[in-house]
């Protein structure tokens, strides 16, 4: 796992996008926990901004998906 | 065209421009006249005559102690908006009142409320460099003959600073560094992230700093949807130490660049740009070189975007973009404009969401 850069907000509600290093892709992480990778920044807010539909928690984490 | 976000704050002037002569600016579509009360107060009000419309901030309009006189009819207001005075008659027509703003001074800006509702509680984002005794600030206000969203999209992709402002701010590595994004949707905020730990040192930063080498040099955007942007920008010799756990640090430049974004009609925009150092506070000849700098990239940013909105007023309906990982932040920031403005209290046309 590349190193991903720390949290800096801190909301309820907050969406983080990682460019993953060394590659063209971009790790979206939805609030509820879920994660996936995308090439296309638009797909990427299209499913982030769908939750929780098709969200998933990432299996190492443990936050319940927000219903 | 980005929908115009109502019941919001957002910059009409700097505190210096406005005093006893009348200012007169658009804001959202709304000509809004500023002046100074002589207790020093700001207040903001229509800048039409319910008369004939003559704009007040236009002279012969003029200053009767606190009361605007429009310079056409003689028309009489008060800093309530009332109209205190018609000519030739006794009787002042019931609907003769200006609309007023409410008016906010923080952080050296006059902010206005836009909007069909009361501010309540609402304060407008902070920008506290901006008057703070431990920095030194230079800032203007360029007009902008484009959407302001084109700003916005400007201003969350700072990879253009390698092309469009190579030799003052860019540098190979921004436009090859990854960025990370985040967006609190609820509170409007986009905040983006690029963190170059070996870069080389653009002439912007190695005049101002005094920095030979190569600098670790990061960008930490913070974007208040619709109406203020924020840079943090760190400086540092590559490999210096790092901030402390306690928030100090001693190794490091920090320059704070901040931007009141202003749409003013659907296609003019007000960019009010300022830098706040924390360096060399008093030294006049760094201050003179970071404002004309600054003033320079400005200006590359004004013209580009100009000829941007030119080209595409001749698009078809419907023209495509294509959007990469550097416009992460951008996207996300239209995304919220989008939802801002279809939940402010006006009708809004409901623009699609751009791609």
């Amino acid at each position: 796992m590349n190193p991903l850069h720390p949290p800096v907000l801190s909301g309820e509600d907050v969406y983080r996008i990682h460019w993953v290093l060394g590659t063209d892709r971009l790790l979206a992480v939805c609030h509820c926990g879920a994660q996936q990778e995308f090439e296309d920044p638009v797909e990427l807010w299209d499913w982030l901004l769908g939750h929780p539909d098709d969200h998933r928690p990432a299996p190492a984490r443990k936050e319940s998906v927000t219903p | 065209m980005t929908a115009f976000v109502r019941d919001q704050w957002y910059v009409a002037a700097y505190g210096r421009e406005v005093g006893r002569e009348l200012l007169g600016r658009t804001v959202l579509g709304e000509p809004i006249l500023l002046y100074r009360t002589q207790d020093g107060r700001a207040v903001a009000m229509a800048e039409r005559c319910v008369h004939r419309r003559f704009p007040l901030s236009q002279p012969p309009t003029r200053l009767d102690g606190d009361r605007v006189v429009c310079g056409y009819h003689g028309f009489t207001y008060d800093t309530d908006g009332s109209c205190v005075f018609v000519p030739g008659q006794q009787r002042i027509p019931r609907t003769a009142r200006l609309k007023t703003y409410p008016v906010i001074e923080q952080d050296s800006f006059v902010w206005v409320w836009i909007g069909d509702r009361e501010p309540g509680d609402t304060l407008p984002p902070r920008a506290p460099w901006m008057d703070s005794p431990r920095y030194t600030v230079v800032s203007g206000m360029e007009p902008i003959d484009g959407d302001y969203g084109l700003l916005v999209d400007n201003l969350l992709d700072l990879s253009h600073e390698t092309y469009l402002h190579g030799g003052y701010i860019g540098t190979p590595e921004v436009a090859a560094t990854p960025i990370t994004t985040e967006v609190d949707d609820t509170a409007g905020i986009v905040h983006v992230s690029r963190h170059m730990d070996d870069a080389e040192c653009p002439p912007f930063y190695a005049k101002s700093t005094g920095i030979e080498g190569r600098i670790s040099r990061w960008q930490d955007i913070e974007y208040h949807a619709p109406c203020l942007y924020l840079l943090h920008s760190r400086i540092a010799p590559a490999g210096a130490p790092g901030p402390n756990p306690d928030g100090s640090d001693p190794h490091a430049f920090h320059v704070e660049v901040v931007y009141g974004i202003t749409p003013s009609t659907q296609k003019t925009t007000y960019d009010f740009w300022a830098v706040a150092r924390d360096f060399a506070l008093d030294d006049q000849d760094v201050t003179d070189f970071l404002h004309d700098n600054n003033h320079t990239v400005v200006m590359q940013d004004v013209v580009a975007l100009n000829v941007l909105q030119k080209s595409l007023d001749t698009e078809q309906d419907g023209y495509q973009e294509l959007s990469i990982n550097i416009d992460t932040g951008g996207l996300a920031a239209r995304r919220i404009l989008v939802r801002m403005a279809r939940q402010s209290t006006a009708p809004q046309d409901d623009p699609a969401v751009p791609r």
